[in-house]
């Protein structure tokens, strides 16, 4: 319930960080461009899965943290618990600001500096939500996949313990609980997403210093082990 | 589970049984018993990772004498005040009440490999079935003639972290206007290579907002040392004028000290100093010795496991060991801790061994959200610890490339030690 939300102290916030233009409505068709930024992790549309972060298909209106066969951060399955609920307010200042709306969240993103961008990305994402009537028979979102894996590499299945073996040299930087500040979140993620992401690094079409030299080293049963380990991590 | 595992397993096929309950190796004397000295980036990392993998099953006892561990990562940074000393402590209390490590404050003063067990200076003695010693350094004494121990107070070394790096802080906020920072810099093989470097750019980052006209003299036995080129860009960018470096050919490896006048003789030049910072030359801290497996300066150790060359029984880890490539750094051993652990874990419980891998990455902050890193990693090979490629910042990289590096030092330094201390 919004209000109960709201009664926890955020309404200073909100009222704060929103004016009145949130509530303009944005370019739905600007806004589909916008969503390049998040569709690295989040699906939306009629064939939309959870991938590293929750699918968006009937956002507007639904308590934070419920999207079903989704695992949370505790911070998102906290603020959902306490009643923050999806509209357009929260939407904007979630997209400005994630971390300062949520405190502790998994997603790695810095946010929407751009107003008028923010609103188009809402008009968008308002598109899979109205009523099922008005999502339109569109493409299934494109897949976030920047690099080609074979098929016989995305079939292999992981060995969890040497995962977690191997896990330990990502620990050294990326954190266990989630937290994600100057380095992102690698733990949940789907393993196919893992996976991907991986052999991208591994040939070099993502570019990062660090994570090009880890993922050049390991073999395809080693990313696999990986996948299998982080996806199934329990937060420490 | 389709994949077969020993696919997975580079040493020894022994792993085949292992996915029943773990067997314990432990004499007549009930559950295995491991103790580490020294709680910093090796030691409380290696605790850490055996407690929590054996689940009870082992029993592991960290003895470190500080109750709060002052991170020398990051240290150069609180120099250039974008830390406060508060930010670089971290206390061992997670380490014991979540992860049921014995935490002894105290010194280890005598390790007696017959009997496997290590005395402290409390007077106890505590037997041992594998004891890992990851102590970090000490100075050799003599390496810079006037200095020794003694004088940490008149010229600090700074290079063990908390109240050396304070008193460094504060005498270079007490400098005269003008006046002259001189650094001994030490010669290799030391902790961090590029530590000093990053300190003179925090010290010039501080100098240059209070005391702008104040000057910094490096005197450097090295030829070289690493990140050169994108210390001494940034060094021309920021502090244009303030720093002078003087290497081996120009007598930078001739330098002796005297505390009291507070002077530097480099090279038969005597310079009047107002801060001396002197890193002396390095070894394994002391406990390595009196254990008995050093060679020279430091432990050479088994490139697969970290134990030593010495004694199957006794390891060594971090800035300590002599292992091959690796750079002495707290990211180094906080991944020779890992191997370690699941070396020592696989021997005292039959968990499954997996082969020893490395990695290393050191970034280091030239100016204001100006960050540059360097990184490789490591496989044993030719019986030692040897490299399998690497990277390193470019000289001319934007602004904002710099600044995410800088950022994610921040991250990983968050990383580091949630691993180390839980
Ligand atoms: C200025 C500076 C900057 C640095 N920056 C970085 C950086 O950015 N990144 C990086 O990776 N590394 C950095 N380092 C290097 C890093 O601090 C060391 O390489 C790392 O701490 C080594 O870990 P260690 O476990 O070998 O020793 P330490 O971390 O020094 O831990 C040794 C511990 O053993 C204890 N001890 C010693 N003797 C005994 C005994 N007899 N009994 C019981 N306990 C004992 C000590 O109290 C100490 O806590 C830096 C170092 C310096 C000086």
């Amino acid at each position: 319930m919004r209000s109960g939300f709201l009664k926890y102290g955020v309404a200073a916030f909100l009222a704060a960080a929103l004016p009145a233009s949130a509530q303009e409505f944005g370019d739905a068709a600007a806004g589909e461009a916008v969503f390049g930024r998040c569709s690295g992790c989040h699906q939306v549309g009629p064939s939309a899965r959870n991938r590293v972060g929750p699918q968006l298909n009937g956002i507007f209106g639904r308590q934070a943290a419920t999207v079903d066969g989704f695992r949370y951060s505790n911070a998102f399955q906290r603020a959902g618990a306490k009643g923050l609920e999806w509209h357009i307010d929260e939407l904007d200042a979630f997209l400005e600001n994630p971390k300062q709306l949520v405190p502790g969240t998994r997603m790695s993103f810095r946010g929407i500096s751009d107003e008028g961008e923010r609103a188009d990305l809402i008009a968008y994402l308002r598109q899979y939500s109205d009523s099922p009537a008005n999502i339109p028979e569109a493409d299934p979102t494109a897949m976030a996949t920047d690099h080609e894996v074979a098929p016989d590499i995305l079939a292999l299945v992981g060995d969890p313990e040497y995962g977690e073996y191997l896990s330990s040299e990502c620990t050294t930087c990326h954190r266990v609980d989630g937290q994600d500040a100057g380095i992102p979140s690698i733990v949940l993620w789907p393993e196919e997403d893992f996976v991907i992401a991986m052999h991208a690094y591994k040939a070099k079409v993502r570019e990062h210093p660090v994570m090009n030299m880890v993922a050049g080293r390991l073999s395809d049963e080693e990313i696999a082990a990986l996948a299998a380990y982080f996806a199934k991590i329990e937060s420490q | 589970m389709k994949l077969n595992r020993r696919l997975f397993i580079g040493t020894g096929a022994a792993a085949a049984s292992t996915l029943a309950a773990p067997m314990v190796h432990a004499g007549a004397h009930g559950k295995p018993r491991v103790i580490v000295v020294g709680g910093g980036a090796g030691g409380a990392t290696a605790a850490r990772y055996i407690a929590k993998d054996s689940d009870g099953a082992i029993d592991v006892t960290l003895i470190e004498p500080t109750r709060t561990y002052y991170t020398c990562f990051f240290s150069n940074l609180y120099l250039g005040g974008f830390k406060e000393m508060d930010d670089l402590g971290h206390s061992y209390g997670t380490l014991a009440s979540d992860y049921g490590i014995n935490v002894i404050h105290d010194w280890a003063v005598g390790v007696d490999r017959d009997t496997k067990t290590v005395t402290l200076a409390g007077g106890d003695s505590l037997p041992y079935d594998k004891l890992i010693l990851s102590p970090g350094i000490d100075f050799v004494d003599g390496s810079v003639p006037g200095w020794d121990i003694t004088a940490q107070n008149a010229m600090p070394h700074a290079y063990k972290g908390g109240s050396q790096t304070e008193l460094l802080k504060a005498q270079i906020q007490a400098m005269p206007e003008g006046g002259l920072f001189v650094m001994v810099a030490p010669p290799n093989p030391y902790r961090c290579p590029p530590g000093p470097y990053e300190r003179i750019s925090m010290v010039a980052h501080t100098l240059s907002k209070i005391n702008p006209t104040a000057k910094i003299l490096i005197a450097d036995p090295k030829e070289k040392y690493s990140k050169q080129g994108l210390f001494e860009e940034g060094w021309q960018k920021y502090y244009g004028g303030m720093i002078d470096r003087l290497g081996p050919d120009f007598g930078g490896g001739n330098v002796s000290v005297d505390p009291a006048a507070m002077t530097v003789d480099i090279d038969g030049s005597v310079e009047q100093a107002d801060v001396v910072n002197v890193i002396p030359a390095q070894k394994a801290g002391r406990i390595a010795e009196l254990a008995g497996v050093t060679d020279g300066n430091w432990a050479p150790v088994n490139p697969e496991d970290m134990s030593t060359k010495a004694d199957p029984d006794v390891y060594v880890l971090g800035d300590a060991a002599a292992q091959g490539d690796m750079p002495k750094s707290g990211f180094s051993a906080n991944s020779q801790a890992k191997v370690c652990a699941n070396a020592v874990r696989g021997a005292l419980t039959d968990s499954r061994v997996f082969p020893a891998k490395f990695s290393n990455t050191c970034w280091s902050l030239i100016s204001e959200n100006d960050g540059v890193k360097v990184g490789a990693n490591y496989e044993p090979a030719d019986g030692k610890i040897s490299s399998t490629g690497g990277f390193v910042s470019q000289t001319g990289e934007d602004a904002a490339l710099r600044k995410a590096t800088y950022e994610e030092s921040e991250g990983w330094y968050a990383g580091i030690t949630a691993d180390m201390f839980g």
